[in-house]
């Protein structure tokens, strides 16, 4: 089994935030982040002069309202909307008139049996559009307008790699190394210094004729020959070194079978840490069986789709990609390359949206192995213990590659059942056994292992 | 007193002076352990080129090699679906309505499905009739994953594809239009409304067609008697919990008797309510399922038992019958007469004799005397085959008039008497089509092989009786390029609906009557309202009148079958056929569950063979004895029968057999198209001649020993006769139970105290929480084994195979001793001998009493790990693998067991099962562990036990665990009848009730509190939480 040590990573990660904060200093990092908000100000006084709209305020409500199923440059659930003024206007002979109403009442018009409108609504696959009757015409104008701004530039995908941003986190890491590096420093000194001493005091005494004494160390027997004499020092030590020795073995036996830190590398590299930390996405969206069965549930490629369909290219977080996502090569194409991979496995054709039949399901590497023979159910622990799921796997927000936290040995279950308390409130299952329980142990909180949840038969059947 | 009664295994036991007996009494073995054989060949190891260092250097490099090869973990892969199905969450079980129709058992039921998969069997205990899946049913499931289905259809022994096949038959169709022969369909009975309408249909657009309906094992007589006395070709329907009185003349009617799941009611009928019970007289020649439950159970050829029904029907009608019969079986009828004119309608008298007058006679019976249990109106229609039909297009083939025979569900070269003939007919038909979804003799025969679906992969419907239907529906895709036999219908008829539309639409149309399709689809079953209020109100009036109407219209038919009876003329030996509660007709011999379940009342597995009574077995020299590794061993015998001889049939010396008698079981023998472990037994069907099961038989000896694989057999009980409790109904309502369920008493103190309040041990607070305990009622319980196959497939139990079986290795968690008694005790026997009066009466009681072994009476008792309290398997065990959970479950970590088998030798219940092998991926054990078809039926939450390691019955913690965790999930409390078991679920009997005591209003906690609950060997102070009721009988005291 391929294993990929937590703490190689960290180390990693530690070795690489230090080198990058070492070479480049904060102001720098300042400059760069006011470079793309002069560069959105000269686009939004551009686009001012073709429309009436406002397109800052336009490019809100698209975000609001019409990015689930449009694009400005690119067929989603519906049309590529860049320039759908002019081009209405220009192939259609279309006005605003025509726009208002469309985006106001959508259905209303295909039934009224506009020519255009039921043309576009068949080449979408009858998919109609959501009626807005809540957006005004000064809206739709704003939108227009943003719509009509020439698509801004793709962002800076290999940004030059810029210090700064994952600060915290390195730089403590870096301010230690620092004291003990001065300490490392201080004590050389010192041991130099007492040198300098010694050998000053010895000069001196020279200089006024002390003389020295050598010891005598010819006669004396070597300290092997020694130790070998001295039997009952050889017993001692072989005991000990038994000891040591069995102590590394048990240790070393105990961790046969433990995959703590297993990281396998998956066909599509998914990333926690964008989807869970990110964009905060609840587990339980992804992992919904967790909540009704004993299997947490790889999900469905459907449900990834739920998403997908729409978000088909990694923009980046906000911040742009930092130095060891680079180091890693996550860069964006990296990821959008990866949501191809998806759209093949789920048979998506990206170019007409829809659908093609040809599926190749993922064949995804477990991380989590639990014997046969132990009985585990998520949603016990999920829906009816309230557990978060990062008690067992970690910071998972956190992880760019999933691996397992916990060793999820016996050993570690038994604790958390004799450590954790059972939460009762609110659950009518729990109210007699609960109180005659209680009652018998004496005590306000009953442990899970205290209702039983040490039993053998409870995971073993 | 009850607890005297003198219970016996074996007849060795009986005989005082028997030394084996005696030897038995202090050693296991009747022989020395051939220990020696292994031990102390000395050549055999001064021989051998591995000496005790080389030894130890294998064991030293095998140990390293293993423990270095555990360090390394596999990969494993998790595949999630493309697009998730929006009911199916994995983990998550999802249960589906469905009803098996496959020409012999018919049944509503619900199948448990995961992922997708078919993995359990349980009732529909919705369903208004037929709602109990008996053990073939319950194994059905695994017949799904059968690795030897066909998978595609076949030209001869070629592999083809649908679209030749459909060719060539519906050119065949369109050319016989004009050529005058006929196009035959020959099938099982379907009893559905949407096959029968498909049928006139096809007869419509190709008017040469006509119909055959074959029964395997043919009710042709019951049928054609209720159709010439009511008009239509059905079976009567009886409810046995309405009857007081019972007389079963050659009916099995608790096993397969017409079409069977009479069951349920009978049981309820059973348990002694308010001092009353039903009293249950069988008239039989085999000891069968339904005699061995009997209060009295009287032992006559069938040529004798049609004259006692001819007597039976003269004694209650007042006139006089001719006939010969014993004396003794003339005084209990005449008792039988009086005891029915006391209720008269409370009585019901059924019959399984294969003879039309008989049939009638039974129900001209019925309607006489009113029964209550008796019901014509609303027949049964899982019987429609018809043996005339099936020999004219014998005969019709033979002439060459038949151009195209397509046949379904139906295996007539091996189960036809005439197969040869069927043979020679089949070939001079054109084209010959036949649909099964294994490879059999007559799919070897024929032109062409349809691949048929599984019956849990198809649509379909069933009339089950009249007014009740009930609906078939896929659990599963069609898992090889199958195809239903209707769909091939519609195929051929140029129709492009699917039969599922077609299904719905004669649902819609006929049956439902403005109720919604859906709903009916999810209850499976259905009953048309306008039916059932008419029955309700109609029935008993009904009966009455046509009682009176039938005397009048019918007498003439009737006398002449009472003529016919009382001259039955007798054989010197008569064979009785019949059908095994575990293989049926056969058609799921290729089913390893099933050929390894005990016979209820043999308890030999993986073999049919001769019943003989003692009495004849002395006179023709038949033998079984047991041999020094546990084993039974019988003499071969060969069976004539009309110049057809059956060769090498082994016997087995039947307590309860009538003498003059032998009886041959069904469905084995099947050789083409069945694994070579699973072709065990011999065919009876030969022997089937005229579709009648009584048959007159010459039985000679053959040389040579038969080894069967028979999982009760130690000669005696150890000197543990309380290990049973029996009582009749009369001790049982006038004495006090200490009387008759006896606590055994212990020295406390010099004190006579009950076992049950001494305790050794320091008792466990059990009151808190759930405390689990299992009921089962003796009385309620026939023996019919449903629980075995169902905690089968629950706990993944695996199959061991014959020669396992043999060596005591069977795997069943759970298993029904079957016990043999005689009278009540020793005294009883002295008391009789001293107020015999008279010669005759003198001469009779002393036959009876001369051999108790000739007609014992049965009991039937479910026997699981107990589940004890202080438990003697978890102090012994060195390792703590089993344990003792505080919701009273003897817990088995299987993981930690190191397979000592301490606990085994220490339980007094002998319910630990040992895995000496690994059974499950070993080429060794192929039955369906092995192939990845066959392990689909696993359920996954149950560990599949490995080689090695000490398993028993967990009393499905996993479902016990589930309930308790749908409960917390939703916030509630569990509800009474929430908590099962796999038997206790099967059971549709009642005879199994599981649940928590510590719930008060809980019926299994009522039901411990019952006067007649004991416990198993209370004496060694286990206190188990299985309890037992004790067994009442309603016998002639009473």
């Amino acid at each position: 089994m391929k294993k990929v040590l937590n703490r190689h990573q960290i180390a990693t990660v530690l070795g690489i935030s230090l080198f990058v904060t070492l070479l480049f200093s904060a102001p720098l990092s300042a400059q760069e982040a006011a470079e793309p908000a002069a560069a959105e100000t000269e686009t939004a006084s551009q686009a001012s002069d073709e429309s009436a709209g406002d397109p800052a305020k336009g490019k809100q409500l698209f975000n609001q309202n019409c990015a689930a199923c449009h694009a400005l440059n690119r067929k989603m659930t519906g049309p590529a909307l860049a320039n759908v003024e002019s081009r209405l206007a220009e192939e259609e002979g279309l006005g605003k008139d025509w726009l208002y109403a469309w985006i106001k009442n959508s259905p209303a018009m295909i039934a009224s049996g506009d020519a255009y409108a039921n043309e576009i609504y068949n080449e979408y696959n009858q998919a109609a559009m959501t009626a807005f009757p809540t957006l005004s015409n000064e809206d739709i104008d704003n939108i227009l307008a943003y719509t009509s701004a020439p698509p801004p530039a793709p962002p800076q995908t290999t940004a030059v790699p810029t210090g700064g941003e994952t600060g915290t986190g390195g730089g403590s890491g870096i301010s230690n190394d620092l004291i003990l590096g001065a300490l490392v420093l201080v004590f050389g000194i010192l041991v130099v210094m007492l040198f300098l001493v010694n050998s000053t005091l010895k000069r001196i005494a020279e200089a006024s004729g002390v003389v020295i004494e050598k010891e005598k160390t010819e006669k004396r027997t070597p300290i092997w020959k020694a130790f070998a004499q001295n039997q009952f020092l050889v017993l001692v030590s072989v005991i000990f070194l038994m000891l040591v020795a069995a102590y590394y073995a048990y240790g070393w036996m105990m961790q046969v079978g433990v995959d703590q830190g297993y990281a396998p590398v998956q066909p599509i590299h998914y990333s926690h840490k964008i989807h869970a930390g990110d964009n905060k996405i609840e587990c339980k969206y992804c992992h919904s069986s967790a909540r009704v069965s004993k299997h947490s549930g790889i999900p469905s490629l459907n449900v990834c789709m739920n998403c997908h369909k729409s978000i088909y290219e990694y923009k980046g977080n906000p911040e742009g990609p930092s130095p060891e996502d680079l180091a890693n090569g996550y860069t964006n194409e990296f990821y959008t390359k990866e949501i191809k991979k998806l759209y093949k496995a789920v048979g998506w054709d990206e170019t007409n949206q829809r659908y093609t039949g040809e599926t190749q399901p993922v064949e995804w590497v477990r991380i989590h192995n639990l014997p046969d023979f132990a009985y585990f159910n998520h949603s016990q622990h999920v829906s009816v213990a309230g557990i978060e799921c990062q008690t067992c796997h970690g910071p998972v927000e956190e992880m760019e590659i999933m691996y397992q936290y916990s060793p999820l040995t016996m050993g570690w279950c038994i604790n958390c059942h004799r450590e954790t308390n059972v939460k009762v409130e609110g659950n009518e299952y729990y109210e007699k056994i609960h109180e005659e329980l209680s009652k018998k142990y004496g005590v306000d909180q009953l442990t899970a292992a205290q209702l039983g949840g040490l039993e053998c038969g409870k995971c073993h059947y | 007193m009850a607890s005297n009664k003198k219970y016996w295994k074996s007849e060795a036991e009986l005989s005082p002076n028997n030394s084996i007996v005696e030897q038995l009494r202090q050693n296991e073995f009747p022989e020395e352990v051939p220990v020696d054989e292994f031990l102390g060949d000395k050549e055999g190891l001064a021989a051998t080129t591995t000496n005790r260092r080389d030894f130890l250097k294998y064991v030293g490099f095998s140990t390293a090699a293993a423990s270095l090869a555990a360090c390394e973990g596999p990969v494993n892969y998790s595949i999630p679906y493309v697009v998730q199905p929006e009911q199916i969450i994995p983990g998550v079980a999802n249960y589906y309505a469905t009803t098996i129709a496959n020409g012999y058992d018919f049944a509503s039921i619900l199948i448990k499905t995961r992922e997708g998969r078919p993995i359990k069997v349980e009732n529909n205990k919705d369903a208004k009739s037929n709602n109990g899946a008996n053990a073939r049913i319950q194994a059905s499931v695994l017949s799904l994953y059968d690795s030897s289905r066909l998978q595609g259809p076949m030209a001869g022994e070629e592999q083809t594809d649908w679209d030749t096949l459909d060719a060539t038959v519906k050119a065949t169709l369109n050319a016989t239009q004009n050529s005058g022969k006929k196009v035959v369909l020959l099938t099982q009975t379907y009893a559905s409304p949407s096959t029968d309408r498909l049928i006139s249909e096809f007869q419509a657009k190709y008017p040469n067609v006509s119909h055959v309906t074959y029964d395997t094992i043919s009710e042709d007589a019951a049928l054609s008697a209720f159709e010439a006395r009511y008009g239509e070709r059905a079976l009567a329907d009886y409810d046995f919990e309405k009857a007081d009185y019972i007389v079963g003349i050659g009916a099995d009617f608790l096993a397969d008797w017409q079409g069977g799941n009479f069951d349920s009611g009978y049981s309820k009928g059973r348990v002694p309510k308010n001092g009353k019970m039903s009293r249950h007289v069988q008239i039989e020649a085999n000891m069968s399922l339904t005699g061995a439950n009997a209060d009295k159970r009287i032992m006559l050829k069938p040529s004798q038992q049609k004259i006692a029904l001819a007597k039976l029907y003269g004694k209650l009608n007042g006139t006089t019958v001719g006939g010969e019969l014993p004396e003794a079986a003339e005084r209990a009828l005449d008792q039988i007469a009086a005891e029915i004119s006391k209720n008269r309608s409370g009585a019901v008298v059924v019959t399984g004799i294969d003879d039309v007058n008989a049939q009638a006679v039974v129900l001209e019976i019925n309607e006489m005397l009113g029964s209550k249990a008796f019901n014509p109106s609303a027949p049964r229609y899982i019987r429609q085959g018809s043996t005339a039909a099936v020999n004219e297009l014998i005969a019709d083939m033979n002439a060459g008039k038949v151009g195209a025979l397509l046949m379904d569900g139906v295996n007539p070269v091996y189960s036809l008497p005439n197969a040869a003939e069927f043979l020679e007919g089949l070939a001079k038909v054109d084209v010959s089509v036949a649909f099964s979804t294994l490879w059999n003799d007559t799919t070897a025969a024929s032109k062409f092989t349809g691949a048929s679906n599984h019956y849990l992969e198809s649509w379909g419907d069933v009339q089950l009786k009249k007014g009740h239907y009930s609906l078939m529906q896929p659990t599963i895709k069609e898992l090889f390029d199958t195809r239903q036999f209707q769909t091939a219908l519609l195929k051929w008829m140029d129709n492009d609906v699917s039969y599922y539309e077609y299904v719905k639409a004669t649902w819609n149309e006929n049956i439902l009557n403005g109720s919604d399709w859906n709903q009916a689809l999810h209850d499976g079953a259905f009953v048309a309202s306008g039916d059932m209020t008419s029955e309700a109100t109609a029935a008993p009036a009904d009966a009455a009148e046509g009682a009176e109407e039938a005397m009048t219209s019918s007498v003439v038919p009737v006398a002449s079958a009472l003529r016919a009876l009382a001259s039955s003329p007798s054989s010197d030996m008569e064979l009785v056929l019949y059908s095994k509660v575990g293989m049926g007709d056969g058609q799921q011999a290729n089913n390893p569950w099933l050929q390894e379940f005990p016979d209820p009342i043999t308890r030999v597995s993986w073999d049919n063979y001769l019943t003989v009574s003692k009495a004849d077995a002395a006179k023709l020299g038949f033998e079984n004895e047991h041999v020094a590794n546990g084993g039974l061993d019988g003499s071969y015998a060969t069976v004539t029968v009309n110049d057809i001889t059956l060769k090498d049939v082994p016997v087995i010396i039947q307590p309860g057999q009538a003498p003059g008698t032998v009886g041959l079981a069904f469905g084995y023998g099947k050789k083409t198209g069945v694994r070579e472990d699973m072709q065990v037994g011999v065919n009876a069907f030969p022997l089937y001649q005229n579709f009648s099961t009584i048959q007159e038989a010459k039985v000679t000896k053959a040389a040579g020993m038969h080894e069967f694989a028979c999982v009760q057999l130690h000669k005696t009980l150890m000197g543990r006769g309380d290990i049973i409790k029996e009582t009749t109904l009369e001790i049982f309502n006038t004495k006090d139970h200490a009387e008759w369920n006896h606590v055994p008493q212990v020295s406390l103190n010099h004190q006579e105290v009950p076992a049950t309040t001494v305790d050794l041990w320091e008792g466990f607070d059990r009151s808190i929480g759930h405390h689990f305990n299992m009921s089962i009622d003796l009385n309620a319980c026939t023996g019919c084994g449903a629980c075995v196959i169902a905690c089968h497939a629950e706990n993944n139990v695996p199959v061991v195979g014959k020669k396992e079986v043999r060596l005591s290795r069977d795997m069943h968690w759970l298993r029904i001793d079957r016990y043999y008694s005689s009278e009540d005790t020793f005294e009883d026997d002295n008391e009789k001998k001293d107020n015999l009066s008279g010669a005759i009466g003198s001469k009779v009681g002393f036959e009876e009493m001369e051999d108790p072994a000739v007609n014992p009476q049965v009991a039937f008792q479910p026997v699981m790990c107990q589940h004890c309290n202080h438990a003697p398997c978890e102090t012994v065990c060195p390792v703590a693998a089993t344990s003792h959970s505080r919701q009273g479950q003897n817990h088995m970590a299987y993981n930690r067991c190191v397979g000592t088998r301490y606990c085994a030798n220490n339980c007094p219940y002998k319910v630990r099962r040992f895995n000496w092998f690994l059974y499950n991926n070993n080429d060794e054990f192929d039955y369906h562990m092995n192939n990845d078809l066959g392990k689909m039926v696993i359920n996954p939450d149950v560990t599949v036990r490995s080689r090695g390691v000490m398993e028993k019955c967990s009393m499905c913690i996993q479902m016990t665990q589930k309930v308790i965790l749908d409960a917390k999930r939703e916030g509630r409390t569990v509800k009474d009848g929430e908590f099962q078991t796999a038997c206790s679920n099967a059971c549709n009997n009642g005879a199994i009730v599981f649940g928590d005591i510590n719930d008060e209003n809980s019926q299994v906690a009522e039901l411990k509190d019952n006067d007649r609950m004991y416990h198993l060997l209370e004496s060694v102070g286990t206190k188990p939480n299985v309890f037992y009721h004790v067994k009442v009988r309603n016998t002639e005291k009473a």
